[in-house]
């Protein structure tokens, strides 16, 4: 019976660990939302933001909200979308039917 | 219970006399969850903090389109727009990309009305008057610069403008100014050369939510070449950019479930002789097929249920405390400048057991299969192979 107790017992560390993982993110959500949100809404609305600052590396990356939906082929026509990041994210989808 | 307990033994025995397999499939399943898991939790923390930082976004972002580019847009749409009904501040944003030749770097300049503001994520202030600037923490590193500094750009005209750094956004904004570069509306205006009247693209900041689409219907129809952004649509932005069908959750997904079905293949279409002949035994001193398939259901569960524990906290781990170290690389692309993602920690628990069913009982269930197809066999055979 040696091998099946140390088998519930390992089981039951990573439920624990897992549970105090869990618990850690709610916990850090809460402080998160009380202590750094507030300071973020602050700067977003008085910049008057729109996207997060993550590709740099196009502006259909930068600010993926802001772009239309020729952006990444519009160098010349029938061009290809040339940017790494544009292969890793999904395209924007704007209002239904809507082609800007 | 006392008879699955010894089942549970005698799997753990079994596990053990095959310990180098075993440790090896652990180790791939393992490395898979864990590839999975750190793509759910980072993509959903990233929606999570979108929905909750761009909540605070102006209402509608007015866009001119030509020949289907974003234009410049008239300030004068603007006044235009301040007189429909339920509409609040309107606002002309001035902001365009500069890319840096000196650290290959492209910079996102935004223009601020000379107004004298603070704000609690900047160390120093928000230009105030013309020749100032706050920068974000990405530039400030690149450019070695703080504040009361200098930083030197090459503007329109192929001139170099020094201004001032009056202030260095803080490390916890870095997901929303890392390439910002934030001066005064005429400096912006005179860097880039606007033309007279012209904006980039006009905020407006309506009074009551439920009518965002009311109005940006009418503005449409009010400017038919223009092209109204709604904020849900911002917010929207952040789901479909990270939905299954983006490249990084194709790329991780198509890989994982590849993986997984080539372990659950090899599994499913036959175990090896040595099993044969110890499920013939144990069948020959008088254990029934039921108990040979608890046998086997045990030790696939054992497998997948530590695999898929050892995964989850390994993502979780490198996503929250290493802040996704191994995947930014993958995701950065040709971005110089890419801030590092100190992500709020999100679960979702309905994902979690959606993702531990769908992984734990194929594993089990192509387990089980074949040793069922040897347990309902005659011992004998069996264990003459």
């Amino acid at each position: 019976m040696i091998k099946s107790k140390i088998f519930i017992t390992f089981t039951l560390v990573e439920l624990l660990i897992l549970s105090v993982l869990f618990s850690y993110s709610l916990y850090d959500r809460q402080v998160n939302w009380r202590m750094g949100l507030p300071a973020k809404h602050q700067l977003v609305s008085h910049l008057d933001l729109t996207d997060f600052a993550i590709w740099t590396e196009a502006r259909y990356t930068r600010h993926p909200s802001q772009t239309d939906f020729f952006s990444p082929f519009q160098d010349f026509p029938s061009s290809l979308e040339h940017f790494p990041a544009g292969s890793v994210i999904a395209p924007a989808m704007h209002s239904a039917g809507e082609r800007p | 219970m006392t008879k699955h307990i010894k089942i549970l033994e005698h799997a753990l025995s079994s596990i053990v006399r095959r310990r180098f397999k075993n440790l090896a499939i652990i180790v791939a399943f393992a490395f898979t969850v864990a590839a999975l898991s750190t793509i759910i939790f980072f993509t959903d923390s990233l929606k999570t903090e979108a929905e909750n930082i761009l909540a605070s976004a102006p209402d509608l972002i007015v866009q001119k389109t030509k020949g289907g580019r974003h234009d410049l847009i008239p300030i004068e749409y603007a006044e235009k727009i301040q007189i429909i009904p339920g509409v609040g501040e309107v606002t002309p944003r001035y902001w365009g990309y500069y890319y840096d030749a000196l650290t290959k770097a492209n910079y996102t300049l935004t223009g601020l009305m000379s107004k004298k503001s603070s704000l609690e994520l900047i160390n120093g202030r928000l230009p105030e008057t013309r020749g100032e600037t706050a920068i974000g923490a990405g530039i400030a590193d690149i450019r070695n610069s703080e504040v009361d500094g200098e930083l030197i750009l090459v503007n329109s005209r192929n001139l170099g403008v020094l201004y001032k750094v009056v202030g260095v956004f803080t490390a916890d904004s870095v997901m929303l100014t890392n390439d910002l570069v934030v001066l005064n509306n005429d400096d912006i205006i005179d860097f880039f050369d606007f033309p007279d009247g012209k904006a980039t693209d006009i905020a407006v900041r309506v009074y009551n939510s439920s009518e965002i689409q009311n109005i940006a219907s009418k503005v449409k129809r009010l400017f038919p070449e223009t092209r109204p952004i709604t904020k849900s649509e911002l917010v929207r932005t952040y789901d479909m950019v990270f939905n299954w069908r983006s490249g990084m959750m194709i790329a991780v997904f198509s890989g994982a479930i590849i993986a997984f079905c080539i372990m659950a293949w090899d599994k499913a279409t036959g175990i090896s002789a040595e099993e044969k002949q110890e499920i013939g035994i144990l069948k020959a001193i008088g254990w029934d097929t039921s108990d040979v398939l608890a046998l086997k259901f045990w030790e696939g569960f054992i497998i997948a249920l530590t695999s898929f524990f050892l995964g989850v906290i390994a993502g979780f781990i490198h996503v929250f405390f290493f802040d996704s170290s191994i995947l930014a690389p993958i995701i950065k692309g040709w971005s110089v400048l890419f801030p590092d993602f100190r992500l709020t920690p999100h679960i979702d628990l309905y994902q979690l057991f959606v993702m531990g069913f769908l992984i734990i009982t194929p594993y089990v269930a192509s387990t089980i299969i074949p040793a069922w197809k040897t347990a309902i066999t005659d011992p004998d055979t069996v264990m003459r192979g």
